[in-house]
Formats: structure tokens, sequence, C-alpha cells
């Protein structure tokens, strides 16, 4: 397809490749933020291209991945609701909660529906007004302008029956909190080249400064991917912080300014809890007061659930880029896409799975030869 | 999740809001919302997540990137000389 195959060339990676090797002359450990980029270094095994000096770690830029467990289970709560249709996309369906997963819900006779978009939910809306209809609204910055205008529409038609179980997290915040983190090694980030494309970078601007490391929006294909690399590498190799744009054909400085403008409308931002990392302060977004109908929390009272996380998966550690996948005891045994413990082996962009699909844990210098998968 | 795919638009419908339109996935079809492109014209390229345009794919762009890889067969002393980061910079 255009604008994609291009971007797979072998012949541009392996020229990516070599460039980046004779810029290296020190050890650089870099953070791809977004689970899609994740997916992308482990199915193609771009990390063995790299020279040893250069050591990716991958960030919590999986939405799935750091929905925090209670909300989970307050989804699970209102999907098991007579009357209720709960609609989602596909990946969060799987996801265990602490007692069961909303495919589970589904088989004990829920009505519980994957849809692709948040305006199909609301579609579902318009044609059963019997029923109470919720979408769950979570995501980063890429989908939150999608679930604005769910919401927005389903105000603009009067629709009484429409609500969202609205969870939405932000990138620059989280990039913060790593950090600011006392145990950080992280030197250079690849940031989100979608996220950006809604938000643009400006915001990562001052985040890059303070913080001398720099930032390198880059997209989603491997060329993109071995670029945004060696743009980072450049930078740190030359002693320069910059914020840098390698996904240049989709990505704008000022991003999607009517997407933007729709948030700023619907969302305001809150804190956030971020599954196996914390509550990060204005690290999410919530329906603003204008649109509180719409709110599934209030209007199913499922706001006092409280839930705690499995001591077993050591997802937060995985998340924060202190851990490898293949580290974790549970790893491949106690823990399988098929009974995951947590939710980075349930979505393909978590980096346990990932590894797990890819096998990549059993290559070169991520070997780890005590874990063998059947 | 934020998986985006670029599609060519087929269609645009201007008479509903929002705005929607048909784009082609190397030739599989969706209804798309295109009302944060006002710009967009048949045969577009878009970048398209869960259902809505969410960017124009600029074609210039695209195509300086590819020539910057197809201009790395050089040396190093080569590219040192070409500064080819400041096309990205310059949008900073």
């Amino acid at each position: 397809m255009r604008y994609i195959d291009e971007y797979r060339s072998e012949a541009a990676a392996k020229r990516m490749a070599t460039r980046i090797r004779q810029v290296t002359t020190h050890p650089w450990t870099l953070m791809e933020i977004c689970g899609g980029q994740t997916y992308t270094i482990v199915k193609y095994g771009l990390e063995e291209l790299l020279p040893d000096e250069i050591t990716l770690v991958h960030g919590p830029g999986c939405p799935v991945c750091v929905t925090p467990l209670e909300l989970i289970d307050k989804a699970i709560v209102i999907a098991s609701t007579p009357g209720v249709i709960f609609t989602s996309f596909g990946d969060m369906l799987r996801v265990p909660g602490s007692s069961k997963d909303l495919l589970t819900v589904k088989a004990e006779g829920g009505d519980v529906r994957m849809v692709y978009s948040p305006l199909d939910a609301v579609k579902i809306a318009q044609s059963c007004p019997e029923k109470r209809v919720v979408f769950f609204g979570v995501g980063f910055e890429t989908t939150a302008p999608a679930n604005a205008m769910a919401v927005w529409q389903a105000k603009r038609l009067g629709l009484k029956n429409f609500s969202v179980l609205c969870s939405h997290v932000l990138v620059p915040p989280a990039i913060e909190a790593l950090l600011s983190s006392p145990t950080n090694r992280v030197q250079g980030f690849l940031a989100a080249g979608h996220v950006c494309t809604v938000m643009g970078y400006e915001e990562y601007i001052p985040l890059a400064l303070r913080y001398q490391t720099p930032i390198v929006v880059t997209g989603f294909e491997p060329v993109d991917i071995l670029q945004g690399v060696y743009m980072t590498v450049r930078q740190l190799e030359e002693g320069r912080v910059e914020v840098e744009n390698q996904y240049a054909r989709s990505v704008r400085r000022e991003g999607n300014v009517p997407a933007r403008k729709l948030m700023a409308e619907v969302f305001q931002t809150t804190n956030r809890n971020w599954r196996g990392i914390g509550e990060i302060p204005n690290s999410g977004y919530a329906l603003s007061p204008e649109y509180a109908d719409y709110d599934a929390e209030k209007i199913f009272s499922v706001e006092g659930i409280k839930t705690r996380e499995s001591e077993e998966c050591i997802a937060g550690q995985v998340l924060q880029g202190l851990k490898k996948p293949h580290q974790c005891p549970a790893f491949g045994t106690g823990c399988t896409p098929e009974h995951p413990l947590g939710a980075p082996m349930v979505s393909s962009e978590g980096a346990c799975a990932a590894y797990y699909h890819f096998g990549r844990f059993r290559l070169g210098r991520t070997s780890a030869p005590e874990v063998v998968v059947t | 999740m934020c998986l985006a795919i670029p599609g060519k638009v087929l269609e645009i419908d201007n008479s509903v809001q929002p705005a929607m339109g048909k784009v082609s996935f190397g030739g599989i079809q969706k209804r798309v919302c295109l009302e944060w492109i006002p710009d967009v014209v048949v045969d577009d390229y878009v970048i398209v997540h869960v259902g809505f345009a969410i960017s124009k794919m600029n074609e210039e762009e695209a195509q300086e990137t590819l020539k910057l890889i197809e201009q790395m067969e050089g040396g190093l002393e080569e590219l040192k000389a070409d500064e080819p980061r400041d096309e990205t910079r310059k949008q900073m």
C-alpha cells in the first residue's frame, strides 16, 4: 500500500542501520513511547540491526496496558447490568479484571459488542432507544478526539441513552513522570507519531529542554523507527537537545487544530491512575462539566469501586522501561496471551505479547536462556 | 490502539454533520469521518484512526524522507555536508 510499503524497504532499513552504526560512539538508552512502535521493533527484529551500544526500552504507550484494573472492574459491573449494551474496541475485551474479563460477561449473557469506531456506538444507541448504550472510551490523544466526537454527536442528537466510561491518558505527563523518576535511565525519546498527528509537538519542547533529553517524533514503519533512532542518536552524539520531527508526512507542529478544538470542548484534564505506575497529575482527560450527563461512571454509580493490582505481574516495571518482558518470572509460564496476568500480555501492542509472539527474547543480546516457550 | 493507516479519499459528503467520506485502503473501502480535514479533496491520502481521518498526507514530506534515505549510500562526510536534519528542524 502507498505510504506504507516504501517505509518497509529492506534496503532502506539496512542503509539506515549502517548510518546509525557509523554515528554511534557511546552507549545510549532510548525509549519508544508507543506500543505500535514496540510492535514494529519486535516484529521486524530492529534491535538486531542496531549497534550493541544502543538499548531500546519500551514505553508506556499502550492504552490497554496502562488502563487501571479498577476501570476494568467498573466496565464489568456496567456491562453486567441488565438493559445495557456495552461497546468497546476489541482489545479491551480480553483484559483481565480482578475476577473476569468482558468476554466472560458476554459469555454469561451480557450484551457486549466490539465496535470499530465510537460513532458505531452512537448508531447503536440511536437504533436501540430502549437500551442504555455505554462506550468504553480509553486511549491516548490519538483516540480522544474520536471519542469526543461520539459524545458531541450524542448531545447534538439529543440521545439520552448513550454514555462513555472515559479514561483517556496523555503522553507528555507520562514522559515527565519517567524523566523525573530517580530510576530513569532513558536518554532520548521516540515520541508517538499519531499522538503528535493530533496534538502537534509544541508541548514536547519545554520537556526536552527541562530534562535535556532529545525527543524525535517518529512514525511506525521499520524505516521510520530506524530513522527516528538515527536522529536521536545524532543529537546525543553531537550534544544537541531538540524536538525533531521524523514523521513530517503526517505530523504538523500544531497538530490537527479542529480535532484539538473539539477535545477542548468535550474534555478537561484530570489526574489519572496508570496501571503499574500509579497516579500522574493532569495525565488524562475526563468529560467536562458540560458533558457530565454522558459520564457512565456517574450514571451507573461505579465511582466507588477500588481494586488493588496483582503483585505477581511486573507490568509497571516493564512499562517504565526498567525491565524487559522476559525478565518476569511469570513470562511464558504463568502468563501467556491465552491466560494473561497483566494487560501488556493481552494487547498486540503490549511489550509482553510482542515478545511472546515473535520470540525475540530467545535471540542475541536480549536472550534469556532460562525462558523456553513451547 | 493508536494504529492509523493511510487511505485514498474516493468520495466526500459535506451534507452530513460531521462530514463523512469513502476511503480506500488498498481496495478495501470504508466510511470515514472527514470533519477534521477541512481542505480534503478527492484523491488525497488521509491517515485514518478508528474511523476518523486525523491528518492529510504531505506528499512532499513523504518524498523528502525517502530521498534522504536514498542519499545515505554515500559516506559519513557527505552526510555531514548535507545536514539533512535541517529539513525537519526548520519546522520547529
